[in-house]
Parts: C-alpha cells; sequence; structure tokens
C-alpha cells in the first residue's frame, strides 16, 4: 500500500506520545508523563516488566481506555503530527494504526478467514481486501490449509499469528504487538520475530511490548524501558543490549545480587522529557 | 397416527413464530449482554403496524407487513440509540428493569391508540386449508413456516457470510477485540436492536394473522418464547430456533392428548407445559442445549 501512503514531513514522527498521564477510576494514575516515539519505518522495543504500564500505553494510543474506566488527564498522542488522542478506536483505526493484543484474543468461534476478514472492517473496496488477504496468507503460509478451522482449535502459535494477519488485515501504516511472544516455544518465537522484521520491511512501522528483550532489541532500532508508569531509559537497541541493568533484570545475566528494581540502580535517572 | 402428524405441524407452526421471537431476544443477548423484556411490546407493536397500514392506509397486506416489519427495525434500533445508549457501563440489572419499563410503556401506548377491542388484521388466508392426506394443513400456518423458515435462513447467512454479521459475532464473542479492529460496538448494538424488533413485529403478525386475533395482550407470547429461548441456551441462535420448535409442537401436543394425559391437572395444562420442558431441560443442561458455559476472564 506505499502508493496510497501520503508521503510523512521530515520530521515528524510516524507515532510522538508527548507527556502522557493516564488515570483509571479517576484514582489509578498509571502512566506518570510518558514520552515515546517512533520514526517512519522503524521498529522500536518498549520492554518492563508486569505492571509497568505498557498495556495501558497502547490502550491510550489505540483508544481503549475508555472501556476500562481509564482516562488521559495530560499529553498527547499524534500520529504523523495529527493528535488522536480524542478519537475513539474504529476512527483510530481508520487513520492507521492496528494492534495485536495481548494474550492473542482471537475470536476463537468464528473460523481463521473470518477472523482475517474482522481485521479489514474499517477498509472499502474487494479488490483492497482481497490483495490484504493473499498479502496476509503469503506471510503466513501455515494458515492457508486452515482457512476455514475454527481458530480455536488452533495451536498458540498459530493463534498468535491469526492475531498478526488479523491486524495486518487492516493494512496498518503502525503495527503494535504487544508481547507477541508470550507463551510460545522458542522456535516459534524466532518465527514471529522474522515475520515482525518482513511486516517492517515492506513499510509498516512497529512498536514491540515485549518481555523477551533479547528478541525484541534483536531486531529493533530503539528501545524504551518503562517501570512504574515512567519511561526509565532508553537509547539505541544495541546500547540498551550491552548495558549491565538491562542485562541484570530483562536478560537474566546476573551480576551481583539482590536489587529488584531500576530504582536501586545508580545510573537510574529520573527523566521528565518534554515535562511542561 | 394422523392425529399426531396434525398436532405435529400445527405445534411447529407455533413454534416457528416462537423462534422468531426467542431469536430477537438471543441477537440482543449476544450483542450486549442483555435480556430485553421489551420484546413482547416490539411484537405487539408490530402487529398493530401493519394493522394501522393494511387497514387504516389501505395497503395491501403484502406490503403493509414489510412496511411494519422496516418500521419495527427503526423503532428497535431508535430505542437502543435513545434509551439504552444512556445506560452503557450500568450494571445489567438497571438495563433489563429499564428494558421491562419500556414494555409496559408500549403497551399503554398501543392500548391508548388502538383501545382494548380485538381487532381483525385482513390476512389473505382466511380459514383456508391444504388437505394432505388425513392432515389438515391451515394455509396461515404454512405461509408462517415458509416466511419464518425463510428469513430465518437469511438471517443465518447474514451471520456467516456478510462483513457487518461476522463483525456482530466478533463484539458478541469479545467486545474489545472487536473494537480493536475498528468494529464499532455502537452500530452493532443498534444494528442487533433493529434486527430483533423485525423479527418481533414478523412474529407479531403472524401471530395476529386470523379473525380478531389482533389485541393487546399478543404480546404475552414473549414469555413463551423466554423459555424457548432458555432451553436453546441464552446465546446460541440455533438453540432458539430449536427451543422454539420443541415448546412449540410440546404446547401442541400437550393440547391434544390433554384428556387421556394430563387430566389430572385440569384444563389448559399447555400453557404450563412449556415451563415444564424448560426445567426438565435445565435440570440436565443448566446452560441449555447449545448454550456455552459462561468463561470469566480476569
Amino acid at each position: 500500500m506505499a502508493s496510497t501512503r501520503s508521503a510523512p514531513d521530515p520530521g515528524v514522527e510516524m507515532l510522538a506520545v508527548r507527556n502522557l498521564e493516564v488515570v483509571y477510576d479517576d484514582l489509578v494514575l498509571v502512566l506518570r508523563g510518558v514520552s515515546l516515539t517512533v520514526a517512519d519505518g522503524e521498529i522500536v522495543a518498549l520492554l518492563g516488566a508486569n505492571g509497568a504500564g505498557k498495556t495501558t500505553l497502547l490502550r491510550a494510543i489505540t483508544g481503549l481506555l475508555d472501556i476500562h474506566r481509564g482516562k488521559v488527564t495530560k499529553g498527547g498522542v499524534a500520529l504523523q503530527g495529527t493528535p488522536i488522542e480524542k478519537l475513539d478506536a474504529p476512527a483510530i483505526v481508520r487513520r492507521g494504526i492496528a494492534q495485536v493484543m495481548e494474550g492473542r484474543r482471537i475470536f476463537s468461534e468464528l473460523t481463521v478467514e473470518e477472523n482475517l476478514r474482522t481485521g479489514a472492517y474499517t477498509r472499502k473496496g474487494r479488490g483492497e481486501i482481497a490483495e490484504g488477504y493473499a498479502r496476509v496468507l503469503d506471510l503466513f503460509p501455515v494458515l492457508k490449509d486452515r482457512r476455514s478451522s475454527t481458530a480455536g482449535y488452533l495451536s498458540g502459535g498459530e493463534q498468535q499469528m491469526v492475531a498478526m494477519g488479523r491486524a495486518l488485515m487492516a493494512a496498518p501504516k503502525l503495527l503494535l504487538l504487544d508481547e507477541p511472544s508470550l507463551g510460545l516455544a522458542p522456535k516459534i518465537v524466532e518465527q514471529i520475530r522474522d515475520i515482525i522484521v518482513e511486516v517492517n520491511r515492506q513499510k509498516t512501522s512497529v512498536l514491540l511490548v515485549e518481555q523477551n528483550a533479547q528478541m525484541a532489541l534483536g531486531i529493533s532500532t530503539r528501545g524504551y524501558v518503562m517501570e512504574t508508569g515512567r519511561i526509565v531509559k532508553d537509547g539505541p537497541a544495541a546500547a540498551l543490549l550491552a548495558d549491565e541493568d538491562i542485562k541484570e533484570f530483562y536478560l537474566g545475566i546476573t551480576g551481583d545480587t539482590g536489587r529488584k528494581s531500576f530504582r536501586e540502580v545508580k545510573s537510574y535517572r529520573r527523566k521528565k522529557r518534554w515535562a511542561a | 397416527m394422523s392425529e399426531f402428524l396434525q398436532l405435529c405441524f400445527n405445534g411447529t407452526a407455533l413454534g416457528a413464530r416462537y423462534a422468531l421471537v426467542a431469536l430477537g431476544f438471543v441477537i440482543i443477548y449476544r450483542a450486549t449482554g442483555v435480556i430485553n423484556f421489551a420484546q413482547g411490546g416490539l411484537l405487539a407493536l408490530g402487529a398493530y403496524l401493519a394493522y394501522a397500514l393494511n387497514d387504516t392506509a389501505a395497503l395491501p397486506f403484502a406490503l403493509a407487513v414489510i412496511g411494519a416489519v422496516i418500521a419495527s427495525g427503526l423503532i428497535g434500533a431508535a430505542t437502543e440509540r435513545v434509551v439504552l445508549r444512556k445506560m452503557v457501563g450500568q450494571p445489567v440489572f438497571a438495563v433489563v428493569m429499564v428494558t421491562i419499563g419500556m414494555l409496559f410503556i408500549l403497551e399503554q401506548t398501543i392500548t391508548s391508540i388502538w383501545g382494548f377491542e380485538a381487532l381483525n388484521l385482513g390476512d389473505p388466508w382466511g380459514v383456508q386449508i391444504v388437505r394432505a392426506g388425513d392432515v389438515v394443513l391451515a394455509q396461515r400456518d404454512l405461509w408462517t413456516i415458509g416466511i419464518a423458515g425463510a428469513v430465518l435462513a437469511a438471517f443465518f447467512a447474514f451471520f456467516r457470510f456478510s462483513k457487518l454479521g461476522v463483525a456482530m459475532r466478533a463484539t458478541a464473542f469479545d467486545q474489545e477485540a472487536a473494537l480493536a479492529q475498528g468494529i464499532s460496538a455502537r452500530r452493532v448494538f443498534a444494528v442487533s436492536w433493529g434486527i430483533s424488533g423485525a423479527l418481533a413485529c414478523l412474529a407479531g403478525v403472524t401471530l395476529a394473522a386470523g379473525p380478531a386475533a389482533l389485541s393487546p395482550g399478543i404480546g404475552a407470547v414473549a414469555l413463551i418464547a423466554f423459555p424457548a429461548m432458555i432451553v436453546g441456551g441464552l446465546d446460541s441462535p440455533v438453540g432458539a430456533v430449536l427451543g422454539g420448535l420443541i415448546i412449540g409442537i410440546t404446547q401442541a401436543l400437550t393440547t391434544g392428548y390433554q384428556e387421556d394425559l394430563f387430566g389430572w391437572a385440569g384444563a389448559n395444562f399447555a400453557a404450563v407445559m412449556p415451563y415444564v420442558v424448560m426445567v426438565l431441560i435445565l435440570l440436565v443442561r443448566p446452560y441449555g442445549l447449545f448454550g456455552t458455559r459462561e468463561v470469566r476472564r480476569i
């Protein structure tokens, strides 16, 4: 779909999250001023432990906060320079952001083909949809033979492929992936990784939320680390892979023991960039 | 034997009407998790609209029915938009109470416009019959079965093959994941109510066809379609149709063999039978014949 895409202004990011604050139930502050960017054509990794606020950030970007009683109280989200934080989920999908939710969330009562078709809900034009469908089956040849199977009977890896294929059916400019490797065998994780690289090569920017830091940083240009609602570290992927603290907390390569969080690490800087 | 076949035929015609109403219940339940008690009111209103178009506006019967079905669909969708959308996020109990309130409002509206007296919905079938051996088939019943069958088939095709139909099933299964695909839950809710209203109207018309058969109490049939839906399983469209047929045939057979089998229970035992069937089936299968066990994710 490269031809239909408007050329982004140089200097305008694909995705720009600025100083975002999110509150649940008018009470619980979950994001405390998060800023993050994804440039056009980039893969960006977002790392962090459970409860750091990664999924909340994705919900804020994709307009799914409402149904969790969440609200953006400060800051904003822009797609190619246009603010989108006030739009609802269908409008955001139409603007070009698709996501693979944590835990896959496929429609397991529907067939594989029906699942993929739901992903194209916002698109018009049979030809375009058929083309997208063919492209998805090219990316995931395994699904070809299983088109009419009930999706719930597929293996975990195949279900993840259905979830990714479904998101790609929307022909997104930006793809958000929430822990695509969760619960999958190492071999399948490798496949998923290769597919993410291929999708990105076909001109889709990617924001990859992962606990598997090795895999995520291995294919990303840059990475961010989140903890208790803040970005606590960011930089080029190679630098993060070499970082002592990252090695300790996310790659399981321990030097000394007893430290449980970045809070206790000397190099931890409490950064609040773009802060008002 | 011929008596048995006769009763089965009558029961099927009755069950087809229940199936239409029960399917309306199920569609709304699947989409929104709410049991719509106003369904009976929509059914009666649909039948009266057909009467108004046919008798007062002097349209041909078929046109009047089509017009009433479309109007009922729009009324259903409008109800969702005006009343129930305000209730999104409120406890299910409150929403159900709202639908019960709407049932009374609809019933009162009907009686204040058309009065309490039974009216004649001018159906073209009258008391004409077709004979198949010893079995007497009323033309009205044949039409009812035919129309209900065609409409049900059309809706199953819609849910299976159309973009919106698949989107509605997706929303029923996982609303948030459907939203994430860009499927507007609001649109799905409104369409569900629209379809449900249209189905209720069709059921109402087929029930009210016949001499002096149109009266405000006609909506009470929804109370019998209710066990039909429970028997089939709250969230299963196939179950709703089969449940409707099971209840309809059971009722007809009970009426037919009342003297022989249920003499001890007094007259009109057929009115109780749907609930007896419901209780028996729920004892064996608590989720209905085709219902899914509810799985709660946390």
